[in-house]
């Protein structure tokens, strides 16, 4: 049972259980507003070129550091020596050693690269990274990583910006099972019972963005994605029933009439 | 002297050190990460790093990101 009353890895402590990436939205202020809707404590950012040719403003200037704890990724990374790289710079950007670590193997997919994956694993956590590996629902390599040293395991729902869902809760089953280190699933979550069903699962988070900032009301899907976690938790904690073929009834047969 | 800031041709001063860059392009030293022909430059020696011409050098910064 993961019944801990809060998120952690790698020393720190979170309330809530829910992870928005900062990318896709219409403009800041709406990605502001729908931060703050969805109760995150964590946000996902990117390393990218400074735009020198025209004054851009600044993602920062829009999130609240004392409030939420940046989790750089590497996405767009291919191999094991360019996400390490990007895990590097973003340390020097973010003065944070979290990394939550994406090396592609297929553009169209955008399916993770394990070998690779693994291989920067191990690299980053020699040099001190909490590292929290986007990988694919496959328990035999969530075990690899843990092993590896991960500070937790992102196993992807379905593919990121699909919105398909969780394609096998099975699998997700038999990671948290495994698992020493939290569960998050990473990517796939198409709207709130989607965020749900993880959680109910027994994943200890959920990460999201294009879910909420491509939603036509952003804000309000924020909320919704808030509420999604919180009840799915509290309902893996209350422990649902068991499926059953037939009815029971839920009224007692004593004392009606003969 | 010319270098390559980001990927473009940028005329700069000789001796111009990353600090001065970063003043010169008005950007916040504590919002970037600055790599130097494949190396990053940790922010306690921009004051010391003094460019050479032709140098490839890249700024990077948090972007919007998922």
């Amino acid at each position: 049972m993961r019944d801990g009353a809060t998120l952690k890895f790698g020393g720190k402590e979170f309330h809530s259980r829910l992870i928005v990436g900062t990318g896709k939205y219409p403009d800041y202020p709406t990605m502001q507003k729908a931060l703050e809707a969805s109760g995150t404590e964590i946000v996902t950012v990117a390393v990218r070129r400074v735009n020198l040719d025209r004054k851009q403003e600044s993602l920062l200037d829009y999130i609240d550091l004392a409030r939420y704890t940046l989790l750089p990724n590497t996405a767009g990374c291919y191999t094991a020596e360019e996400a390490c790289k990007y895990a590097r710079l973003a340390r020097e950007v973010g003065m944070s050693e979290l990394v939550k670590l994406e090396v592609i193997g297929d553009p169209r997919t955008l399916f993770p690269d394990n070998e690779e994956l693994l291989k920067a694993t191990r690299t980053l956590v020699k040099e001190g990274f909490i590292v929290l590996p986007y990988t694919n629902d496959d328990p035999v390599f969530c075990k690899k990583l843990e092993e590896a040293g991960a500070a937790a395991v992102m196993p992807l729902g379905a593919p990121i910006g699909s919105g398909l869902g969780l394609r096998n809760p099975h699998n997700i089953r038999i990671i948290l099972e495994q698992a020493h280190v939290p569960v998050i699933v990473d990517a796939g979550v198409g709207t709130a019972s989607d965020a749900a069903i993880a959680m109910e699962l027994g994943c200890d988070g959920v990460l999201m963005n294009t879910a909420i900032a491509m939603a036509k009301d952003p804000v309000l899907m924020a909320e919704a994605m808030r509420k999604a976690v919180e009840a799915g938790r509290q309902a893996y904690l209350a422990g649902r029933i068991p499926k059953r073929l037939y009815a029971s009834a839920s009224t007692t047969m004593e004392g009606m009439i003969e | 002297m010319q270098i390559r800031l980001n990927g473009k041709t940028r005329e700069v001063a000789e001796g111009i050190t990353i600090r001065r860059l970063l003043d010169e392009l008005k950007l916040h030293p504590m919002r970037v990460a600055v790599q130097r022909n494949q190396d990053i430059v940790k922010r306690d020696r921009y004051d010391e790093v003094v460019l050479q011409p032709g140098d490839t050098v890249e700024i990077l910064t948090m972007m919007a990101g998922g």
